[in-house]
């Protein structure tokens, strides 16, 4: 018998679910028919009042707890917080965790075979928006008959996706919780994706997005988007704490190609990691997802005046040291939902690892996370 | 559940409603009071991660904010009432502080205790040192009540800002009022309950 820990979901196993029907897309075209992998975890209620869709974050995936198999050495991204007795508590909830649309580890994305040509997407698979995003979770929800989610729940790009459930699906969704977020990106975010486009463009074997076709990834420009992304998802403090200026040599090289800094070697080694596992088209598309990103747009700029129609209570949670979506990014949310007189907490949390904090076990957050949802009814 | 008194005396003071921000709302007692009973709603604002935490846990309204850096991301009249409880004499700019409640809100609910109480005033004439007490139990260098003030004090204040106070209930430490702490107020009474508005 395998041991998994008492507060562990055990053993997943990823489920399937095809969407035979053209889903219309914010671009304008559509995708003629689309497929979602998905996990759960806990059972769904009598009345189906206890549903918790989660939504995963720029590089995320559907396996958000547990493991996959009895050798796997590390459960699902956000293990910490999704369990029986954890934060998000699956004694009580039915947590539903998918794969985006256009994702690389299982939805269709720009890896998938197109059935219109019998080839993969590659570079025709559209860009897509986070209210794509939310619509297809939307016909995942009515495959499951869930007809109101208990809350919807995201950290970062996750959090983008739980507010804009809370103003497309206002009915459909009674708490949203949205973490280390924000209602639209600054220049700067964007800039960042954009330093990390054109690292995949630029590469000689990106091939206009048909790499596959030449049997080649981008491996070199996914690498450097990664480790560019990395940077804004640390803190200075956390990486110089976690690095300073250690050496991995014993002196200095003077040349270029050592690495010497343990700070470098950590760097590539996460890049490295990352290009192997991780579709350049995703990258490009969720990147640009994030881009989009601004529900207030249509409304001149005015956040309140875009959420009058929101129904769901908010709790947003952003982290002190997390320069990429900053706690004043989240402020701006939390402003608008007053001035809107919309229920909403917030809270600002110590925690000194920058971006990357709101996947971490950081005692207050969670603390708070289980306060929230435990008030939560689910009958 | 029964109200701390100076949140029983403060709520008969808010409309059945009316939407509420209460600077410094600890666990969020008076909020849920006013929810509970009175249809209330609005927001409270504290910075103790604990206290957050309990609000969270009641379904209060919380929101992350330290009152001593500004307000400005309130609206001109956007609350019927703010509540100050036992926090002005904390601040580091308690006159900005009161602008802020009168601008944000149509009127303000304010407590503090009072310095020129007879018990303040023995203390210090006779040790010759800051009191303490088990009401004010901080020593002068750890406190975090910096900025204490007299009734006399805070009404000048007042004066000279134009705001107009509409009640004032003066009480005692069990927030009881007596004939005498309505006589003699300032000797008297140790703490004030206020009503403004501008």
């Amino acid at each position: 018998m395998p041991t998994f820990p008492a507060d562990s979901v055990g053993l997943v196993t990823p489920q399937y679910q095809a969407f035979p029907d053209p889903l219309r897309l914010a671009c304008g075209k559509s995708l003629a028919q689309f497929e979602l992998v998905y996990e759960t975890y806990g059972t769904l209620n009598a009345n189906h009042s206890n549903a918790v869709l989660v939504c995963h974050a720029l590089s995320g995936h559907h396996h958000a707890a547990g493991y996959h198999s009895e050798d796997d050495r590390k459960p699902g991204w956000w293990d910490s917080c999704i369990g029986p007795g954890k934060a998000i508590d699956t004694n009580r909830f039915f947590v539903v965790s998918l794969n985006n649309l256009g994702g690389c580890h299982g939805s269709t994305g720009p890896c998938s075979i197109n059935p219109e040509t019998g080839k993969s997407y590659g570079a025709s698979f559209p860009v897509l928006s986070v209210e794509d995003w939310v619509n297809s979770q939307a016909q995942l929800a009515d495959v499951l008959d869930i007809q109101c989610w208990a809350a919807v729940v995201g950290g970062s790009l996750g959090g983008m996706q739980a507010i804009q459930w809370a103003l497309s699906y206002p009915e459909r969704i009674r708490h949203c919780v949205a973490i280390a977020t924000a209602p639209k990106l600054s220049a700067q975010n964007i800039a960042f994706n954009e330093v990390a486009r054109q690292a995949i463009i630029t590469d000689p074997d990106f091939h206009n997005g048909d790499y596959a076709a030449f049997g080649v990834i981008p491996k070199r420009g996914l690498m450097l988007a990664r480790m560019v992304g990395h940077i804004t998802y640390l803190s200075d403090d956390s990486m110089g704490e976690k690095f300073g200026r250690e050496l991995r040599t014993d002196r200095l090289n003077y040349d270029f190609t050592s690495v010497e800094f343990q700070v470098e070697s950590y760097l590539r080694y996460q890049g490295q990691e990352f290009s192997a596992r991780f579709d350049a088209n995703t990258y490009l598309l969720m990147t640009k997802a994030l881009d989009y990103f601004d529900p207030a747009e249509t409304q001149g700029g005015d956040l309140a005046k875009t959420l009058e129609k929101v129904t769901a209570d908010f709790l947003v949670m952003s982290f002190t040291t997390d320069w990429r979506f900053s706690p004043a990014r989240s402020r701006e949310l939390v402003n608008a939902l007053m001035a809107a007189r919309k229920p909403v907490s917030y809270l600002e949390i110590e925690a000194a690892q920058g971006h990357d904090a709101f996947l971490l076990p950081i005692p207050r957050y969670v603390e708070a996370l289980q306060g929230y949802m435990n008030r939560i009814e689910v009958d | 559940m029964s109200l701390r008194a100076d949140l029983q005396i403060i709520q008969e003071w808010i409309k059945p409603n009316s939407h509420v921000l209460d600077l410094g709302c600890g666990d969020g007692e008076l909020l849920r009071y006013l929810r509970d009973h009175k249809q209330v709603h609005g927001y409270g604002l504290e910075i103790d991660p604990d206290k957050i935490t309990s609000c969270v846990r009641n379904g209060i309204n919380v929101i992350e904010q330290d009152l001593d850096k500004e307000l400005n991301n309130f609206g001109d009249k956007s609350f019927d009432t703010v509540v100050m409880t036992q926090s002005l004499q904390a601040m580091h700019f308690p006159d900005r502080v009161l602008e802020d409640m009168l601008r944000i809100g149509k009127e303000g609910i304010l407590t503090f205790p009072n310095f020129a109480h007879w018990r303040c005033r023995l203390y210090l004439s006779g040790k010759g040192r800051m009191p303490v007490s088990e009401f004010m139990p901080y020593t002068w260098y750890n406190t975090p009540n910096i900025h204490f003030c007299t009734f006399q004090d805070f009404e000048d204040l007042c004066r000279s800002r134009s705001i107009q106070i509409l009640d004032r209930l003066v009480v005692d430490q069990t927030h009881q009022s007596s004939w005498l702490s309505a006589l003699w107020p300032n000797l008297l009474g140790e703490i004030a309950i206020y009503r403004i508005t501008r």
